[in-house]
């Protein structure tokens, strides 16, 4: 028998898994140097522009969606098609602080409401808006509110047992009726404006250099915060457990585990690392609206895990750089074609990249 | 003697009207290695089905040590300690070996509790044991998915063990092996046997005689002959309706 031929060779493999480690490493060094280099004078040759800042800090926190839907679709084989609406909800919790925060400074003057409300002839502040004037309680939100959302649908779902393409199906439509509903101005949120012209965010003025170097720092250390939760489930037995989920659920629970608690677990989780995404994003962009619950926003980031390779975390990282960085380039050159080349891109690594750029890199088992 | 084990009385079930079992009466003694066989639609499997308590018995008596099983479910039987090893071999492809014991050796099964979960040195201990049990410790660390057949229904069982059942049922284990994986079969279930009862279900006589222990024949649903295979092998109703054919 050729058993001792089948088996992998450990070494190499080894070596590759390193190698990969140093290359994380290092591009995570290379992304921190980025603000200091903003601020080298114009004409250094080392100098990088503002918009390089703000762009590499804004596809950091996609980078965090990216891990968060790989946990749950990855390993657990949760594919949800919703994610956007946990990134958004987490987006407008932190846009409500930054709302506050603009005080009386907005157009009309208001010394608690803010511009829109006054505009729709609110007299006072709705009741769930209250406390989003401290951070703390914003930042909490911005994490609670979306992990609530995914405990509900998600207990709901994996109860009556609702896998595979339907559940995806429930998730691209609680995404959709949220968008519908945060449309509406009666739900208190800005409507179809949303929320923009943000003034400062921790005493610190938005759009200055500052500014931008806080929250890209932030973003980075939250990508690397959640780098390390996510790798310490995978690599737990809890992870070994939500592989086995993924490939024979039914097999997992006759041995005795409750798969709905650990789907449920890992897809509360998942929800709470992109509502983490969604508030740092808001601040960089300076702006949220319903747009942001887009079915179409889920999809797309479902597809940089697709093709940085999903069930790898590193495979969601590259996924959502490389992806995002084609896309800032697209939509420069030809931004009618980007959709296309979206679309493509997805058909492309599902007939041929089954696991992404990372299984082009890696060629080891099938 | 001690007390059987398990003890069967009297059972029937009745599918429509069709008995699949008909009065099926079975003792399996602490230790015990049996193997059950008999002609297709014999009843074998419905047998396994009303101790996992897959199936009820329309009626008879069906108990495991001092428990009536005919009032538990399945959930409920397989923690008493009873293992059941399906035909069509299950085990997770994608994680090595070693990785499929553990994820079946008893411990707390919540999210947090699988999160914090360090193998402990008796954990370990256990794994080993039933990799050797099972010959499987030079692929412990291989995926499942590289296994060849056998050793895949090897792992299966090596699951089973690792939840530490008195009873182990084995469905048609021999299918489609090759002679060699056969033979390590039939070794192990020996093995197995003794520390806890086992009974198999399967078609091979060869394998049945390399059991070399007592043997049930069923014939619609019901005990036909019971003994060494030599003496079943002889026993006339036996030849008429199942080896003669
Ligand atoms: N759920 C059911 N409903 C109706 N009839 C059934 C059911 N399960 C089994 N039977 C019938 O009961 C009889 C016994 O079936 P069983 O599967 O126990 O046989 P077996 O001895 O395991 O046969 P084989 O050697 O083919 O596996 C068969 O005739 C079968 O068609
Ligand atoms: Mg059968």
């Amino acid at each position: 028998m050729s058993v001792a031929l089948a088996s992998p060779a450990p070494p190499r493999a080894a070596v590759a898994r390193n190698a990969f480690r140093w290359a994380l490493i290092g591009a995570v060094l290379l992304l921190a140097l980025l603000p200091i280099l903003n601020r080298l004078p114009a004409d250094s040759a080392l100098h990088v522009s503002d918009f390089l800042v703000s762009v590499t800090g804004k596809w950091i926190t996609y980078a965090v969606l990216a891990l968060a839907i790989d946990l749950a679709w990855g390993y657990a084989g949760i594919l949800s098609l919703g994610h956007g609406a946990f990134f958004a909800l987490g987006g407008y919790a932190i846009g409500m602080h930054l709302m506050r925060l603009i005080g009386p400074r907005g157009v009309y003057g208001h010394p608690v409401l803010p511009d829109f409300m006054v505009f729709l002839g609110y007299r006072e502040l709705p009741w769930y808006w209250l406390g989003f004037d401290h951070f703390p309680f914003a930042l909490l939100m911005a994490l609670a509110v979306p992990g609530l959302l995914a405990a509900v649908v998600g207990f709901l779902a994996f109860r009556s047992r609702i896998t595979g393409v339907y559940f995806s199906i429930i998730t691209q439509a609680m995404t959709y009726a949220l968008m519908l509903a945060f449309f509406r101005n009666d739900m208190g949120f800005g409507g179809n404006n949303g929320f923009t012209d943000f003034k400062e965010l921790l005493g610190t003025p938005l759009n200055t250099p500052n500014a931008r170097a806080m929250l890209f720092y932030a973003s980075l250390a939250a990508l690397l915060g959640a780098y390390w939760i996510c790798a310490r489930v995978v690599g737990s037995k809890l992870g070994r457990v939500l592989v086995a989920v993924r490939d024979a659920e039914s097999r997992v629970r006759f041995l005795g585990y409750d798969t709905t608690r650990i789907k449920l677990f890992v897809f509360v989780l998942s929800a709470v690392l992109a509502g983490l995404a969604g508030a740092l994003y808001v601040p960089q962009v300076g702006i949220i609206n319903p747009g942001e619950f887009s079915p179409g926003n889920s999809i797309e980031a479902v597809v940089w895990v697709a093709v940085g390779g999903r069930g790898t975390l590193v495979g969601a990282l590259l996924g959502a750089f490389s992806v995002n960085a084609l896309k800032t380039w697209l939509t420069s050159v030809a931004p009618d074609l980007w959709l296309f080349a979206l679309g493509g891109l997805f058909v492309l690594v599902t007939l041929f990249l089954p696991r992404g750029l990372v299984g082009l890199l890696r060629r080891r088992e099938p | 003697m001690s007390a059987p084990v398990l003890y069967l009385d009297g059972v029937s079930v009745v599918f429509d009207g069709f008995r699949a079992l008909n009065s099926l009466s079975l003792v399996v003694e602490p230790g015990e290695l049996r193997a059950v066989i008999g002609p297709n639609g014999a009843g074998k499997t419905t047998m396994m089905d009303v101790i996992t308590g897959k199936t009820r018995p329309t009626a008879g008596d069906v108990r495991f040590r001092d428990h009536d099983l005919t009032r538990l479910d399945e959930a409920a039987i397989a923690t008493l300690g009873i293992g059941r090893k399906f035909q069509k071999p299950t085990v997770f492809d994608a994680l090595t070996v070693f990785e499929n014991l553990e994820l079946a050796l008893k411990a707390p099964r919540g999210p947090i509790a699988c999160l914090r979960w360090a193998l402990s040195g008796e954990a370990r201990r256990r794994i080993e044991a039933v990799l050797d049990e099972t010959g499987l410790q030079a692929r412990a660390k291989d995926r499942a998915a590289i296994l060849s057949h056998g050793q895949r229904q090897w792992l299966e069982i090596g699951m089973l063990l690792m939840q530490d059942p008195e009873l182990l049922l084995v469905d048609e284990p021999v299918a489609g092996m090759t002679d060699q994986e056969t033979e390590h079969t039939a070794a192990l279930l020996r093995r197995i046997a003794g520390g806890r009862s086992v009974v198999v279900v399967e078609h091979d006589l060869e394998f049945v005689r390399s059991l070399g222990r007592r043997v049930t024949v069923l014939h619609e649903g019901s005990v036909l002959s019971e003994g060494s295979i030599d003496h079943v092998q002889n026993d006339p109703r036996v030849v008429e309706v199942y080896l003669g054919r």
